[in-house]
C-alpha cells in the first residue's frame, strides 16, 4: 500500500463526488413523486390502477438495474428517428438524463413498496379518531396519515436512499465519469486496482455516513413521542445543606 | 560398449518422452477481451473467435502446450493477469512505455493504424489526410501537421474512445484541448452511439473501424481522414504476461517468429482484416 498515492487518488475521486450526489439526489426527488404516486395507486381500490403499479413494481424491481440503463441508454438509441420526431431525442442523447431517468425508474418501484407499507401500518383508529373529529381527504392524510406513514417507512427509505448512491456506479457504463467511472480510469491509467477502489469504498463510505446521520435526526425530529423525557436534576433540600 | 551405447540411448530416449510429456501437460491460460471484433470476440454460439483465438491456438501448437482462452474485461486485463488469473494476455494489446512499467510483452505479431470513424452525412467526412498513414516517430512532422488540419474541423466535437487503450491516450495527448473525450467500456458501445447520433466521430483502430463498417447495422459509418501509428500508439500488438515470466516471453517469441517466418501471420491477418498486417521489424 502506498500511502502517498492513495491519497493523490482520493482527492482525483472527489472530483466525481458532486456528480454522484447530484445523480442520487436527483433521482430520490423525482423517485419519491413516482413512488408516491404508485402507492396511492396500489391503495385506490381502483382494479386497473392498481393493476398497472403492480406491473410497474414487478417490472422494475424484477430485472437489474444494470439492464435497465443499457437498454434506456443503448437501446432507445437505436430509436433516434421516432424520439426525434416526438421531440424527446434531446433528452435521450444525454447520458446524464438516461441515467437520471433509470435511477429514477428503478428506485421509484423500490420506495412506492416502502412507502405502502408505510401507509397501511397507519393504526385505523388514528384514521377512525380523525374522522370522527370531522377531518376527511386531503386533511386526513396530510394532518394524520403522511405524519404516521413517513415514521413508519422512513428507517427502510433510508437504507434505499442508501442504495441510491451506490447505484450511481452503474452509471460510469454509460460514459459518466463519477466516482466509480474516474476509478476505472485511474485503474487503467495506474493498473492498481487494489488501491484505487480500497479509496473509491471510503469515498463511498463517508457519502453514506454522512446520509445515514441525516436520516437519523430526521427520525428523531420526527418522533418527539418516543424521546425519553429529559432527565430532572435532583433538587437539593435546603435541610441537607 | 554396444550395450552401454544402447542403455544411453534408451536413457535419453525416456528423458526426452518424459520432457515432451511434461511440456504436453503444461496449460498456458490466456486471457482475451472478447469485444474487439475483428481481433476477438463472441461469436454466435458463445465461443471466442477470432484472429487471435486462431493464432493463440496455433502458436500452443508451436510450444507444444495446452491452452485455455479465457474472456476478461478489458478494464480489469492487466490487474487480473498480475494477481494471476492467467498467464498471458492477446487482446489487440498494443506494445506501450506505459504497460512495459508494469508487464513484459512477447515480440509483436501484429502491428496496425489508428484513425477515425464518422456517419456518412457528417462534416467531419473531409477530415485531412483520407488514405494516409503517418508515423507519429519516424514522420512527426506530417503527423503533427495532419493533427494540426484536424483541428478546425474537430473543434468542440464529441468524440468516443475505448478507454485504457492506446486510442485514449491519442487522443488525451495531442487533441484534448480540441474534443470532448466520451470513454466506452468496449468499442461496440461506442459503434452504437456513433450511430445513434450521441457522438460526432469515434477514434480506433483501422482493423477494427473497417470489420465495423462493413456490418449491416452500421452501414453509414465510414472511415475518415488519415491514419496514424506509432508513439502513445504503441510498437504493435503483442502476447502480454508477466514481467518475471521469462520462460514464457521466450516460448511465446521463438513462436511467433515462426508464425511469422512461415506465413502464418500473413494468412490469418488476411483472413480476418483483408490486409496483410505482419510486423514489419
Amino acid at each position: 500500500m502506498d500511502f502517498s498515492f492513495m491519497r493523490d487518488t482520493f482527492f482525483s475521486l472527489l472530483s466525481g463526488v458532486p456528480l454522484t450526489l447530484n445523480l442520487a439526489l436527483t433521482a430520490v426527488a423525482f423517485g419519491a413523486v413516482l413512488a408516491m404516486l404508485l402507492a396511492l395507486m396500489r391503495m385506490s381500490g381502483i382494479r386497473v390502477l392498481d393493476a398497472i403499479a403492480q406491473a410497474y413494481v414487478f417490472v422494475f424491481r424484477g430485472t437489474p438495474l444494470l439492464v435497465q440503463i443499457f437498454l434506456i441508454y443503448y437501446g432507445l438509441g437505436q430509436f433516434r428517428p421516432t424520439l426525434q420526431e416526438l421531440g424527446l431525442w434531446t433528452f435521450f442523447r444525454e447520458p446524464y438524463w438516461c441515467a437520471v431517468l433509470a435511477l429514477t425508474l428503478n428506485t421509484g418501484a423500490y420506495a412506492s413498496e416502502i412507502f405502502r407499507g408505510g401507509l397501511q401500518s397507519v393504526p385505523h383508529q388514528q384514521v377512525e379518531a380523525a374522522r370522527a373529529c370531522g377531518m376527511s381527504g386531503f386533511l386526513l392524510f396530510r394532518r394524520i396519515v403522511f405524519p404516521i406513514a413517513v415514521r413508519q417507512a422512513l428507517p427502510a427509505y433510508g437504507s434505499e436512499i442508501i442504495l441510491m448512491v451506490k447505484a450511481t456506479s452503474l452509471a460510469s457504463v454509460i460514459t459518466m465519469m463519477e466516482v466509480t467511472g474516474i476509478a476505472a480510469k485511474l485503474i487503467s491509467q495506474t493498473f492498481r486496482a487494489v488501491e484505487v477502489f480500497v479509496v473509491a469504498g471510503l469515498i463511498y463510505l463517508i457519502l453514506n455516513f454522512a446520509i445515514t446521520r441525516i436520516i437519523m435526526a430526521l427520525e428523531w425530529w420526527l418522533s418527539p413521542h418516543l424521546r425519553r423525557p429529559p432527565a430532572v436534576e435532583p433538587r437539593l433540600e435546603a435541610a441537607h445543606v | 560398449m554396444k550395450l552401454f551405447k544402447a542403455l544411453g540411448f534408451g536413457l535419453v530416449a525416456s528423458a526426452l518422452a518424459i520432457s515432451g510429456a511434461a511440456a504436453q501437460d503444461k496449460t498456458v491460460k490466456i486471457a482475451t477481451e472478447g469485444a474487439y471484433a475483428p481481433w476477438n470476440f463472441t461469436g454466435a454460439g458463445g465461443k471466442l473467435e477470432g484472429f487471435e483465438i486462431d493464432l493463440a491456438n496455433d502458436l500452443c501448437g508451436r510450444m507444444k502446450v495446452k491452452c485455455e482462452i479465457v474472456a476478461q474485461d478489458w478494464d480489469g486485463i492487466i490487474p487480473a493477469l498480475q494477481a494471476k488469473k492467467y498467464d498471458a494476455i492477446m487482446a489487440g494489446m498494443n506494445i506501450t512505455d506505459k504497460r512495459l512499467e508494469v508487464i513484459g510483452f512477447s515480440r509483436a505479431y501484429a502491428s496496425g493504424v489508428h484513425g477515425w470513424s464518422v456517419m456518412k452525412d457528417s462534416p467531419l467526412v473531409k477530415l485531412a489526410g483520407e488514405g494516409k498513414r503517418f508515423s507519429l516517430e519516424k514522420d512527426a512532422a506530417g503527423a503533427k501537421a495532419m493533427i494540426e488540419e484536424w483541428k478546425p474541423l474537430l473543434k468542440g466535437k464529441t468524440v468516443g474512445v475505448q478507454g485504457s487503450t492506446v486510442n485514449s491516450q491519442f487522443l488525451e495527448k495531442y487533441l484534448k484541448d480540441t474534443i470532448t473525450i466520451r470513454e466506452y467500456k468496449t468499442t461496440e458501445q461506442h459503434d452504437l452511439d456513433l450511430s445513434a447520433g450521441r457522438l460526432d466521430a469515434i477514434f480506433a483502430a483501422h482493423s477494427f473501424l473497417k470489420a465495423s463498417t462493413e456490418k449491416p447495422e452500421f452501414k453509414d459509418m465510414v472511415i475518415a481522414g488519415g491514419a496514424v501509428s506509432s508513439d502513445v500508439l504503441g510498437r504493435g500488438v503483442a502476447v502480454g504476461m508477466r514481467k518475471d515470466d521469462a520462460e514464457l516471453k521466450a516460448m511465446f517469441d521463438t513462436a511467433i517468429q515462426a508464425a511469422i517466418a512461415d506465413g502464418t501471420v500473413q494468412k490469418l491477418t488476411q483472413k480476418w482484416f483483408k490486409i496483410d498486417m505482419t510486423p514489419q521489424t
